[in-house]
């Protein structure tokens, strides 16, 4: 059948099972938009189109699936970048529409032209210009396939206006999409899984650190799995969050620059590192010099660009975490007598004692505490609750002191580190998963950030609650003046804040002050009773910190305490 | 270490520009690119001459092929084949130095391809070591103009550098 090239954009959708896209109009859309108007497809009309974008990365983190948005030329596609940024960061499967200038105005500086493909070239997994309207289906089939299989990630398509009017022959496809060029391995050498399993058998003081990679696989249960055959202690990654139970003996807590004592002393003290869909961050190093220096390095992961990245890794092993771990603990059950349950014994007595003498912790007096306020929303929502994060000392806060059991249960801008990330992230998640409760931790920094979408959340009834940790101030950047920079706080207090309860009430929406840690519990009792977005302004202690801490440039293991 | 890398690309606008994002992005650096049309048009084949030591040519290599639009990459440092470069030279030169330049020209094995009053245009194709002992020789004579592809490569017998694994 001859079909607009707006139309089958929309049955392209509809055959890839988009159920809602997220995103704004624009004047070089409007042959979309007029398709949009009667299809049955949700749409999700934004504030700013980087709202947009993490709504459909929040969407995504939630469900798996492909998150979709779309923008308009020049600069609605600017503003899509840091959204695009931040999916690619984190490998979150995206796909997004930009709208484009007519083809025979492209290079002229039309109005509202930009080069969008080229802008975010080094910042999607692929992007394409659709320059004759008999591609935009096998391009748009192309994109979504891309986006999700191998290492996730965002794909851009740009859609010129007279694209989307001219007109050709369409045809749904149930074929496999193929690219001769693109070819993810995901099954993981046999051999090397056979040289794994030698080398963690051997080893005395090993740890599994697991990062996103786990979540994006689906993962979790082979990985708890490996850990209870082989009682190997497990450290996550802040990506990781959640793909480990939080409750098990095993479990170390998140390592890095804000990690626990002793995931970060059991990284440096191991001889065997069994990295699992994580990359050997900066945050997760710290001095690489120092790293880790006994340890033998065995790193699961699909991108071989991860691997032997930032450190020389014994036994990498390409291919999907789930499918590796699958076949690795096959192996392992087949040789059980090689881990024993007590093999470990003196390990595991040492993590003990790291465990008890460094636990995490914090000032417990009247005042109102963020760490507080977190452990009582993990008590409210008996940890099953979907939180997502901000970025600053809200997200470390969220990340310490609230439990988290379940994959896809903890989102948050791990690899960009994008404030305003959390909120528009958490309206995605809402629209994914009505049936859960989500909360977005903010700072009063970040939440300002993309504070425009309490709008998309009025509109279109989506219940979110923010958890404002509202400290006047830049926190983090505050917290590296305090300690490295002599207080000298510049820039960073803020002293034209909002009155956030009366923002929130400008939106028909519900706001309540907390100053009290009395008045902790019953706010959020209240808050998840109303089914409607909450802002709950907590004022917290200005000059409270995220301990524990490693320095940049130091090892791992040197690490700030912070309390007596 | 200097390695020259071959790498088939589909052959669609916008792939060069991927290629050169990549190194710059990533801070590789290049000593020469040069790029082609194939056998088959739909495959365009470039030649990247690239400096660095084991671990940052594995990275170099992983990233390109992580490229969407990259069918193969091969790094050719143990691979028997030919590399040619071509260079075109306008020197200066009048009735009292041309026929020592058509000297070395011819010593050179390289080509006169264009004549005037005041200079003259040579080509050459070679490795890199020979065009640099022409370009040492004709500097005396006042080199005008220099213009090089750049370096491409194949390897020899029926190593064929085709698509296949990725």
């Amino acid at each position: 059948m001859k079909l607009t090239g707006a139309q089958i954009f929309v049955e392209c959708l509809k055959e890839q099972k988009v159920e809602v896209l997220f995103g704004i109009p624009g004047g070089v859309l409007l042959p979309i938009f007029d398709v949009l108007y009667d299809a049955p497809i949700k749409f999700i009309l934004a504030r700013h189109e980087q709202g947009a974008a993490h709504m459909a990365d929040g969407y995504a983190r939630v469900t798996g699936e492909v998150g979709v948005c779309i923008a308009t030329s020049g600069p609605g596609a600017t503003n899509l970048t840091t959204g695009l940024a931040t999916a690619h960061m984190d490998s979150i499967p995206m796909v997004a529409f930009t709208g484009q200038v007519a083809t025979s105005l492209i290079g002229n500086d039309a109005f509202q032209e930009a080069d969008t493909t080229g802008i975010t070239r080094s910042i999607t997994k692929h992007n394409y210009l659709v320059k004759d309207v008999k591609n935009l289906a096998k391009i748009i089939r192309e994109a979504f396939y891309i986006a999700r299989s191998g290492r996730p990630g965002p794909v851009l398509i740009d859609l010129p206006a007279d694209v989307q009017k001219a007109v050709t022959e369409f045809s749904s496809s149930g074929k496999k999409v193929e690219i001769r060029s693109y070819k993810p391995n995901c099954s993981g050498h046999l051999q090397q899984i056979k040289k794994a399993v030698e080398l963690i058998s051997k080893s005395k003081q090993p740890v599994i650190y697991a990062g996103g990679g786990v979540v994006l696989s689906g993962g979790s249960k082979q990985l708890r799995e490996l850990a209870e055959i082989t009682q190997i202690p497990v450290t996550t990654t802040l990506m990781g969050m959640g793909s480990f139970p939080s409750n098990s003996e095993l479990f170390l807590g998140m390592l890095g620059m804000h990690g626990t004592h002793y995931a970060n002393f059991a990284m440096q003290r191991s001889d065997l590192i069994i990295a699992v869909g994580s990359r050997f961050d900066d945050r997760i190093t710290a001095k690489i010099d120092a790293f880790a220096p006994q340890a033998r390095i065995i790193h699961i992961d699909i991108d071989p660009t991860s691997i032997s990245k930032n450190v020389k890794v014994d036994i990498p092993i390409v291919g999907d975490v789930k499918n590796v771990l699958k076949k690795l603990n096959e192996i392992v059950l087949q040789e059980k007598d090689k881990f024993r349950k007590n093999r470990l014994e003196k390990w595991h007595g040492q993590i003990k004692k790291w465990k008890e003498v460094n636990p995490l912790k914090y000032k417990k007096d009247d005042k109102l505490r963020p760490q507080f306020i977190m452990e009582k929303i993990h008590e409210a929502t008996k940890g099953k609750a979907i939180i997502v994060t901000e970025v600053g000392q809200n997200q470390m806060w969220a990340q310490q002191f609230y439990k988290y059991d379940y994959p896809r249960h903890f989102l948050t801008s791990g690899g960009l580190g994008t404030m305003g990330y959390g909120f528009p992230a958490a309206i995605g998640a809402k629209i994914a998963c009505p049936e859960k409760l989500v909360f977005d931790i903010a700072g009063d920094g970040s939440f300002q950030m993309n504070i425009q979408e309490l709008a998309t959340a009025a509109q279109n009834k989506i219940a979110v609650i923010v958890v404002v940790l509202n400290n006047n101030c830049l926190g983090m950047v505050r917290q590296w003046q305090e300690l490295f920079y002599k207080k000298r706080y510049s820039a960073t207090l803020f002293s034209g804040n909002p009155d956030f309860v009366k923002v929130a009430e400008a939106y028909n929406l519900e706001g309540l002050r907390i100053t009290k840690k009395e008045e902790v519990e019953p706010a959020l009792k209240k808050a998840i009773a109303m089914k409607k977005t909450v802002v709950l302004d907590f004022h917290i202690e200005k000059e409270e910190n995220v301990f524990p801490m490693v320095p940049a440039g130091v090892p791992l293991d040197e690490i700030i305490s912070g309390l007596a | 270490m200097r390695h020259t890398i071959v790498v088939l690309v589909e052959n669609k606008s916008g792939v060069l520009a991927r290629i050169a994002g990549l190194f710059s992005a990533r801070g590789f650096n290049i000593d020469s690119l040069s790029v082609g049309e194939t056998e088959d048009s739909t495959i365009s084949r470039m030649t990247i001459v690239v400096r660095g030591d084991e671990q940052i040519l594995e990275q170099v290599m992983k990233q390109l092929n992580k490229l969407i639009d990259v069918i193969k990459v091969s790094d050719f440092l143990n691979v028997s084949h030919v590399e040619r470069d071509l260079v075109m030279i306008k020197v200066k030169a009048n009735s009292s130095t041309r026929s020592e330049i058509l000297q070395i020209v011819d010593i050179f094995r390289a080509k006169i391809i264009d004549v005037s009053a005041k200079t003259l245009i040579i080509e050459m194709t070679g490795n890199k070591g020979k065009i640099e002992a022409l370009i040492k020789m004709l500097q005396p004579f006042e080199i005008e103009e220099l213009a090089r592809t750049g370096i491409i490569a194949m390897s020899r017998g029926m190593n064929k550098t085709k698509i296949e694994n990725k």
